[in-house]
């Protein structure tokens, strides 16, 4: 039989629970310029969205992801373009519209979603995004 | 320290124009004061992937708390400005205190309009106000919504997703009116009927039965008490100029709240829009470091309902002509908006390269025929 003492320990660690830091993956963001930044970026979230939330420049996500604004472009490292999932008929019309010049390994950054497959990613942002 | 930028008001168009002063080289001190609790933060969510469940309500902030600091961009969230003294040159706070400014920027955004006789009704523009919706949303089984424009319909469209039964009450004719063209309108009623969801148009809120809970979506009218107690022209919004600045010259209004002068409109507008509260924001980042320009930017909008994405580049009100370009059958369309043979205007529904191809034609104020627009295999962009 339980105790009064184990109960409080139970409630405690759920607590502790429910508080553990979302599982995160290291992405990295390379500029233009050649500036390089990893970011702890957590699963569920977007490539994008790591971007934002760690200030990374480059990124200007205008829409918050709603594939709509082509703001926020990427040049996806070679080696990292197979993890990634197909190119949806909405990102492929709008990458036909990127302020920057569309390569074959361009995507939008908003598109891709943080799996634990995506840790390493690598990224390149263009000169400009509009 | 010299007193630098104080910008009322930490909505999309504040954030941004702190943000562009810092990326044009503004130096000095920048003051971003904000009425509600939580870092700014992006509006559009809350009405779009965040009640659908698709996104976290804690997802929504436009930069960390990190970036402020690192930009020396004084945060002050939960604060409230009282009045504005413009020989000083200072705000009065609340709370007591004043800050004194070179430049002054109120982006003070707008306030819900109250649906009167429905106490118990939630609305959408705030986070607080989104949290609560959801959380009502979750115990309701029934959900009538007031108001058949773009908040009215993406909230009627997230809870039809979740398996509530839903009423929209629209007291004008169609759908949308204020924004869209007819066969817009009448898309969206399809839509939405075939997702289960039961539009009363031509119907006030006084004739509707009742429901578990009550949305009302009604629009929304511009903060404009402080700029008016201060001696500033109100009309529909803060009135400003052509640069956005008001008739006194060190201090400017953007965003929602600002009423400026349009090629779009064809005379004073006053856009509700993210595009507008960024494109706003940046261009009097820039003025106030030297770089003003005329704001000439071109107005655009989207919405997220069910599946159909639609995007809207310029302002369609008061076309002659439209031409439909594409199939309404399959949902993939845009409807070209003209007056005097002129392109004023493109809605896209779920053709985003067409509304990109748009916004380039409108900003270059380029010709475009009703026959080319109607010929799917004539490529906007060769227009461009």
């Amino acid at each position: 039989m339980a105790s009064a003492g184990d109960f409080v320990l139970t409630v405690h660690d759920m607590t502790l629970f429910s508080r553990k830091p979302k599982e995160t993956v290291s992405i990295t963001y390379i500029s233009h310029a050649g500036e390089s930044c990893t970011a702890a970026v957590p699963v569920g979230t977007s490539v994008m969205e790591g971007a934002v939330s760690n200030s990374i420049d480059g990124i200007v996500a205008e829409c918050g992801g709603a594939c709509l604004c082509a703001t926020c472009h990427v040049y996806v490292d070679e080696a990292c373009l197979d993890i990634l999932k197909p190119i949806a008929e909405d990102e492929e019309e709008m990458l036909g519209n990127t302020f920057a010049k569309r390569q074959p390994n361009s995507r939008l950054s908003c598109q891709l979603s943080v799996t634990k497959e995506l840790a390493g990613l690598v990224v390149r942002t263009p000169e400009a995004q509009q | 320290m010299p007193a630098g930028v104080v910008i009322v008001g930490a909505g999309q168009a504040g954030f941004q124009c702190a943000f562009s002063l810092r990326t044009e080289g503004y130096d000095g001190a920048i003051t971003l004061v904000g009425d509600e609790d939580w870092l700014p933060y992006q509006r559009p969510p809350l009405s779009k992937g965040c009640l659908s469940g698709k996104q976290d309500l804690d997802a929504i902030a436009l930069r960390p708390a990190a970036y402020y600091e690192a930009n020396r961009i004084e945060l002050r969230m939960g604060c409230q400005v009282a009045s504005i003294d413009r020989k000083r040159l200072r705000v009065a706070l609340v709370d007591g205190g004043e800050i004194p400014y070179e430049h002054l920027v109120l982006a003070t955004g707008c306030r819900n309009r109250v649906l009167a006789g429905f106490e118990g009704a939630c609305y959408l523009r705030t986070r607080e106000e989104a949290s609560l919706l959801m959380d009502r949303l979750d115990a309701a089984g029934t959900v009538t919504v007031i108001g058949g424009g773009f908040i009215g319909l993406e909230v009627a469209a997230a809870a039809a997703g979740h398996g509530r039964r839903v009423t929209v009450v629209e007291p004008q004719a169609r759908l949308m009116q204020r924004a869209v063209g007819p066969i817009i309108s009448a898309f969206y009623w399809d839509l939405h009927t075939r997702h289960g969801v039961r539009i009363a148009l031509g119907t006030t809120a006084a004739e509707v039965a009742p429901a578990d809970l009550v949305v009302a979506g009604i629009g929304v009218t511009p903060r404009t008490e402080l700029a008016e107690a201060a001696g500033l022209a109100v009309a529909n919004g803060i009135v400003v100029d052509e640069r956005l600045r008001t008739e006194d010259e060190k201090i400017f209004a953007i965003g929602d709240c600002a009423a400026y002068p349009s090629r779009f409109a064809g005379g004073m507008a006053r856009l509700e829009s993210v595009q507008n509260a960024v494109d706003h924001g940046r261009c009097v980042a820039a003025a106030i470091c030297g770089k003003g320009r005329v704001y000439d930017a071109v107005p655009w909008f989207w919405t997220d309902q069910f599946d159909a994405k639609l995007q809207m580049a310029g302002l369609s009100s008061g076309y002659d002509v439209q031409v439909v370009r594409g199939d309404l059958a399959n949902g993939k369309f845009s409807v070209c908006y003209f007056r005097a043979g002129r392109l004023i205007a493109i809605d896209s529904m779920n053709r985003p390269g067409d509304h990109l191809a748009a916004r380039k034609l409108l900003a270059g104020g380029l010709a475009l025929t009703a026959e080319q627009a109607a010929d799917l295999s004539f490529d906007l962009k060769a227009a461009i």
